[in-house]
């Protein structure tokens, strides 16, 4: 292992033979895998095979047993809580969309932007004319705006996943990380979310988890197969899907 | 800065809770004093004493509603807080006897005489004067809520777990304060109080003055509260409260807000606290009692949680029912009744009353609204179109 005072990869996202257990269940086995910057990749896999504590273990929720995860280069992620990785640029979309159900939507993004998050700088805060713009911005591209004042507990499920990749855009993080971001949606609202994605990858770094293999394939990028906390397969949709292990794995042995 | 706050943070039903609670301050005081005796609308003194009492409730119920209401913290042991700022106040008061007291010590309270203190201890130095008493009903509250949460809040410790050793802080501070050893008059506490600032606590006078002044207190907590909710940090406390991981993934030291919040809360419930006990005239560790914490929570969630106004009304009501029910034929039933409020107020009325008010009144303000909204759109030859963000 090195220590790293200096950057030893291009990578955005770096991990490195990480392990983690819990209470003897091995969640994630020597699992690598790296993330240039301004790539999208995406995740696929069975139920169980790692994908969500592999974003927990990179958001800092779950911490784990060996290996290296490193941001930029030169953060050692492992060292980290979720808000110092929040603050670094991590943004993440919860497999259950979790929003402010009380707040409105305009309000669900006001706390979501990357902006003071002191307890000093939120009690003495005043809405600024950039701040504003910005979250007019993102009303617009997550399709809300006339939905603004509506309480975010009211919208519908895909809504919600909508709203909830709204308040990644207001955080404005280097790379996002995004858990099933098609889950219960139709299959409009499941087209314009990969449009959506596909926009935001222009400037920024995604990783994707999604079971919906359709929308993997219309998003048309690297796809990586996990399969009980290891990397089984690895290159486009085509070759992933007609790998014999992966078919194995997914139609049981 | 200040107007700007003062106009956010004033809607109308704040606007008329404050009036009515200045009106109240005022008008009780001189009803109090200037009517004769006897007449109809004179308010005799002991029910000033009296409603100065729930006013302090009410303050006590408005800090536990800003961190249960808003933050989601579950404080079972706010009473200590109280206690503690009420304690405070009566060494200051204690003090004040100087040598009119039993034993005519001139340093020593009576109960240091009577159980052979040779000296004042260290930790009552500096209570002879008024303003450092104060300092302390705000700090010796706020210090403990910081070290308490510092501890708690770091340990990411949450919801019933947290409830339970707010519980057990307050059951140890009972018992500490019942040993005589301890320094605050044990089990007797400290009462046979004479003077405040140099006025007599009994008199007429000084206990309108005192109702004035908790009415003050009243005006100024609800406005700090206010100030806080409606703040950007509000919203933070409600994120807090309703997805507290999510807020974290957002960047958020979730635990310096909740710390804020409680000691804010915690110092709010030491004034609350210092004001009661020049009106009551004693103090004692019954205070810290578990049961009288709880039974703050009860006041909050029958008034409505997260209304701060609610907080203050329930306050008031479930108290005036207490006072009617504990000195009639009732009396012995008054726990039950207790329990039968609360389980009630749960199944029937879960938002409190304040609560209930809203959800019957907020609709109806905003078809209003939107009937106007969709005249005016009419008369602009515009048609309204639904929002229909999905398509």
């Amino acid at each position: 292992m090195n220590a790293l005072p200096t950057r030893t990869t291009s990578a955005l996202l770096y991990l490195d033979g990480v392990h983690v257990s819990f209470d003897g269940f091995h969640a994630i086995n020597n699992l690598s895998l790296t993330l240039e910057p301004g790539e999208m990749r995406a995740i696929i896999g069975p139920n169980g095979a790692g994908k969500t504590t592999m974003m927990d273990i990179i958001t800092g929720k779950t911490r784990p047993d060996e290996g290296e995860v490193l941001f930029d280069g030169i953060t050692d992620l492992t060292r980290l809580d979720e808000t110092r990785i929040a603050e670094l640029g991590i943004g993440r979309k919860f497999q259950k969309p979790t929003v402010f159900e009380s707040q409105t939507i305009q309000d669900n993004l006001l706390l979501a932007l990357n902006v003071d998050h002191s307890v000093r700088g939120t009690l003495f805060w005043r809405e600024t004319k950039d701040e504003s713009e910005r979250i007019e911005r993102v009303l617009e591209t997550i399709r809300l705006k006339d939905a603004r004042h509506k309480l975010a507990g009211s919208l519908s499920h895909g809504q919600k996943q909508w709203l909830e990749i709204g308040m990644l855009l207001a955080q404005d993080p280097k790379l996002l990380l995004v858990d099933e971001p098609v889950a219960g949606m139709t299959d409009v609202e499941t087209h314009q979310t990969a449009e959506l994605l596909k926009e935001i990858n222009k400037d920024k770094t995604i990783m994707v988890v999604e079971h919906d293999m359709t929308f993997v394939r219309e998003l048309g990028v690297k796809v990586t197969c996990l399969h009980e906390g290891t990397v089984l397969a690895e290159g486009t949709i085509d070759q992933v899907s007609s790998n014999e292990r992966v078919i194995e794995v997914y139609l049981g042995r | 800065m200040m107007p700007h706050v003062l106009t956010r943070s004033l809607d109308r039903s704040a606007t008329i809770f404050l009036a009515v609670v200045a009106a109240v301050g005022i008008l009780i005081p001189l009803s109090n004093l200037l009517l004769p005796a006897g007449s109809m609308f004179q308010v005799p003194t002991y029910l000033v004493a009296l409603f100065g009492k729930y006013v302090c409730y009410a303050i006590l119920a408005l800090s536990i509603d800003l961190i249960w209401g808003y933050c989601g913290i579950l404080s079972l042991g706010h009473g200590a807080f109280f206690a503690l700022g009420g304690y405070a106040m009566g060494m200051y008061l204690m003090r004040q006897i100087g040598s009119r007291g039993v034993y005519g010590n001139p340093i020593l309270p009576d109960f240091m005489v009577f159980l052979n203190y040779p000296e004042l201890p260290w930790y009552w130095y500096g209570f002879d004067t008024f303003w450092f008493a104060a300092v302390m009903v705000l700090l010796v509250p706020g210090l403990l809520a910081f070290c308490f949460g510092w501890l708690a809040f770091r340990s990411r410790v949450t919801g019933v777990y947290l409830s339970i050793i707010t519980q057990a802080m307050t059951y140890a501070l009972l018992l500490a304060f019942f040993r005589n050893d301890f320094g605050f008059g044990g089990n007797n506490g400290l009462t046979d109080f004479k003077d405040i600032l140099g006025f007599n606590v009994q008199a007429d006078g000084t206990r309108a003055a005192l109702f004035l002044l908790s009415c003050l207190a009243l005006i100024i907590a609800f406005l700090i509260c206010r100030a806080v909710v409606t703040s950007k940090l509000g919203k933070v406390l409600i994120a807090v409260r309703d997805a507290e991981s999510r807020t974290r993934f957002l960047g958020y030291r979730v635990e310096s807000y909740k710390l804020f919040v409680f000691t804010l809360s915690a110092c709010m419930a030491g004034v609350a606290g210092a004001l009661y006990v020049p009106q009551v005239g004693i103090i004692n560790p019954g205070e810290f009692a578990p049961g009288n914490s709880i039974e703050a929570v009860i006041w909050v969630a029958v008034g409505g949680r997260g209304t701060l106004i609610g907080a203050a009304l329930g306050a008031v009501v479930v108290n005036y029912a207490k006072t009617v029910f504990t000195s009639g034929p009732l009396a012995p039933y008054w726990l039950f009744m207790l329990g039968a409020l609360f389980i009630l107020v749960t199944l029937l009325l879960p938002k409190g009353i304040i609560g209930t008010f809203n959800a019957w009144w907020e609709p109806w303000k905003a078809q209003r609204i939107a009937a106007n909204a969709e005249s005016a759109a009419l008369e602009d030859g515009v048609s309204v179109s639904k929002p229909n963000p999905a398509e």
